[in-house]
């Protein structure tokens, strides 16, 4: 049997003459050091392999299930959810596959940046890198399109007015991205095509480049800080060394490899058993306000820096910003392909990596609470709170009514609860008088900030009593605020 | 046997070889054309419709001084959009002009700091928008919030008692939007302004 199989292999490759260029691949010899514990480093981009792999199988079965089309795509997801079997499993190991090859693709970027191993002579394997990284997150952006919920059909909304930003072109790029004039069947088969056909034939293009380069300019061994990069005499160090003490890949490095993919797969999966598929939340509808599009948590960074400038940065952060960090991490191995590798000796490399995570993290948790939204339906389903009206005269309670009726509540928090757009209230009347209230509500932020005038919005009696409710609103046994040049201490 | 261990001279005729060359080379760039410029066309081909005019009912159904939002099946949408292609535009009848001519004012939905969709307070008279804070007057212009300017404004026209309006590209909001751009704060200075 074996003699007979061994037989069927030796005809196959007399022809396609593969055999020597596999095993020598498997073989090559590696850093003695990639293949001992400093290997551990070494999994993150295997990891990265294994998760795209699922993302291809996974993909190829939803596609063949999911309609790429306004009428039905919502549909054939709910379908996916709760009629197809197992289909809500392939959505939910689809999501969180993706999210976590987002993370094991960042996660061996910032490996290779702290170890420099982006140095003489990988600079390229650099390049196609953060290429693959545009990719990685450009599936996921054109993914959750594909959700056809309110998230992305606003999203897709939001996209096309930064993209009409850009000068000149901007009415073209946006009848480019959206297929139309509006928003609708052409936009989402657009996007499906990214997804399903540009972007992963690109993916794939690059990740060929990557692999052959990761063969040919070698594994890096892990930093020495005896041994600074001289790109004169690297490869000839390198060789000499590989020739003295390499290990065959094929052997500790890859078990290591397969050990650390099989416990993301693990991970992977049990998360989508867990949690389950991500939406779709509903139809897209149009015609319903207080829509509030989310990002996806790879993007949710960006959407918190472009809340939280000033408007005048707005359209720099929109369309220079994103160009400017792609353009430093292309530069990051022309900046220094030499020199020190070791962490330890690349202080201002582990401080950068720091601050970049500090940065993207706290900017993601501000994305993700999004305190600058307002909360619509605050007016009319959040009730003041008993305690503070509990003792209220009429005027006072008048005056809460006017406070929910003229929707302060969507941007004006009590006791918490209510929008977070402006500042919560629950106090106000410790810090405002009666004259200044009346002034901060007629004539909201000077210079049209971020409070609207509420001057012509409400009449004399409504501000009266507004402004007693909230003169009121103070902690039992604090005095109301008064101006201390004007009124007399009690 | 110096013949033998010699290959035959590759050009027996060099002129024919070069005139085979050019001739590949014509071919090449005809067969290109003939592929590459339908292919172009499809893909660099803008999708260009007509403006297309939307009913939006009769006159006599705006109460003077009410903003509501009146909602249509856009007609620039494809027969697959299902509800997609359900959109709507806020309007508000102003009243008669000097010329007891019906005037409108007509604001697109999408928010013109990021285009996200404004609810309109009745309560308040103010559109606010639930992505950024941004905040609008009853008449489109920006009150507060990150808007760089006022709600756009649909171009509308009245025709035989009905109001229409020409269908708006969402959320590009550039080329169907009244062009006039400063929005009137009155109802006296929006008559004034042109329409189609």
């Amino acid at each position: 049997m074996r003699n007979w199989l061994s037989r069927i292999g030796g005809w196959f490759d007399h022809r396609l003459g593969v055999r020597a260029i596999v095993l020598s691949t498997l073989e090559h010899p590696i850093p003695r050091g990639a293949a001992g514990p400093l290997g551990w480093w070494y999994v993150f981009g295997s990891a990265s392999l294994t998760l795209l792999a699922i993302q291809i199988l996974t993909g190829i079965g939803l596609s063949l299930v999911y309609v790429p089309a306004p009428d039905q795509a919502f549909e054939s997801l709910e379908y996916l959810n709760y009629e197809q079997p197992l289909g809500w499993f392939l959505r939910a190991l689809h999501y969180y596959a993706g999210s976590g090859m987002v993370v094991m693709v960042l996660v061996h970027m910032t490996q290779v940046f702290l170890h420099g191993s982006y140095k003489y002579p990988r600079e390229l394997t650099w390049l196609v890198g953060v290429l693959l990284l545009v990719c990685t997150l450009g599936m996921f952006f054109s993914g959750q399109i594909l959700r056809w919920d309110p998230d992305a059909y606003w999203g897709l909304a939001v996209a096309g007015s930064m993209a009409g930003r850009v000068p000149v072109v901007g009415p073209q790029i946006v009848q480019l991205l959206h297929g139309g004039p509006v928003i609708g069947g052409d936009s989402l088969s657009r996007f499906f095509a990214l997804h399903v056909f540009v972007i992963p034939g690109a993916l794939l293009l690059l990740l060929a480049a990557h692999l052959w380069l990761v063969l040919r300019c070698g594994i890096s061994a892990p930093p020495d800080p005896k041994q600074p990069v001289d790109p004169r005499t690297y490869d000839v160090d390198y060789h000499a060394e590989l020739r003295r003490t390499g290990v065959p890949f094929f052997g500790g490095a890859v078990l290591k490899d397969a050990f650390f993919s099989a416990l993301v797969v693990i991970v992977v999966v049990a998360l989508a058993a867990i949690m389950g598929p991500k939406g779709p939340s509903e139809l897209p509808d149009p015609t319903i306000g207080g829509a509030n599009p989310r990002p996806e948590w790879p993007f949710l960074w960006l959407f918190a820096l472009l809340a939280m400038s000033p408007p005048a940065a707005e359209t720099f952060i929109i369309l220079v910003l994103p160009v400017l960090l792609l353009g430093l991490l292309f530069l990051v191995p022309f900046i220094s392909n030499r020199g020190q590798r070791a962490p330890s000796r690349r202080p201002a490399a582990v401080l950068l990596v720091v601050i970049s995570y500090t940065v993207l993290g706290v900017l993601t948790y501000k994305g993700h609470t999004a305190p600058w939204s307002p909360a619509m339906n605050a007016w009319s389903s959040d009730p003041v709170p008993i305690a503070m009206v509990k003792q209220s005269s009429p005027l006072q309670l008048q005056g809460s009514a006017v406070f929910q009726n003229k929707n302060c509540r969507n941007c004006h928090a009590l006791d918490g609860m209510g929008g977070r757009r402006g500042p919560d209230l629950s106090t106000i009347g410790t810090r405002l008088t009666r004259d200044q209230l009346i002034d901060q509500i007629s004539n909201g932020t000077p210079g049209g900030g971020n409070m609207p005038a509420y001057g012509k919005q409400m009449g004399p009696h409504e501000m009266t009593a507004l402004v007693e409710f909230l003169v009121s609103l103070r902690p039992p046994g604090q005095l109301p605020a008064r101006v201390a040049t004007l009124d007399p201490p009690p | 046997m110096e013949t033998a261990s010699n290959p035959p001279p590759l050009d027996l005729l060099p002129g024919r070889r070069t005139f085979f060359g050019w001739l590949t080379y014509g071919l090449g760039a005809v067969a290109a054309t003939m592929l590459g410029f339908p292919i172009a066309q499809y893909f660099l081909g803008t999708w260009q419709r007509r403006a297309s005019w939307v009913k939006l009912g009769a006159v006599d159904s705006f109460l003077p001084g009410v903003t509501r939002m009146v909602t249509f099946d856009s007609p620039l949408s494809q027969p697959w959009d299902g509800r997609t292609a359900h959109t709507g535009v806020f309007v508000r009848y102003l009243g008669q002009d000097d010329n007891q001519q019906a005037q409108f004012l007509v604001l697109a939905v999408n928010c013109a700091h990021l285009g996200c969709p404004v609810t309109w307070f009745p309560q308040s008279e103010l559109f606010m928008c639930p992505c950024h804070g941004g905040v609008y007057y009853a008449n489109g212009e920006r009150s507060s919030g990150p808007p760089p300017r006022g709600l756009f404004r649909c171009v509308w026209r009245v025709q035989q008692g009905n109001l229409e309006v020409q269908a708006p590209h969402y959320p590009t909001l550039d080329d169907t939007l009244d062009k006039s751009g400063a929005v009137a704060s009155s109802a006296s200075r929006l008559a004034r302004c042109k329409h189609a």
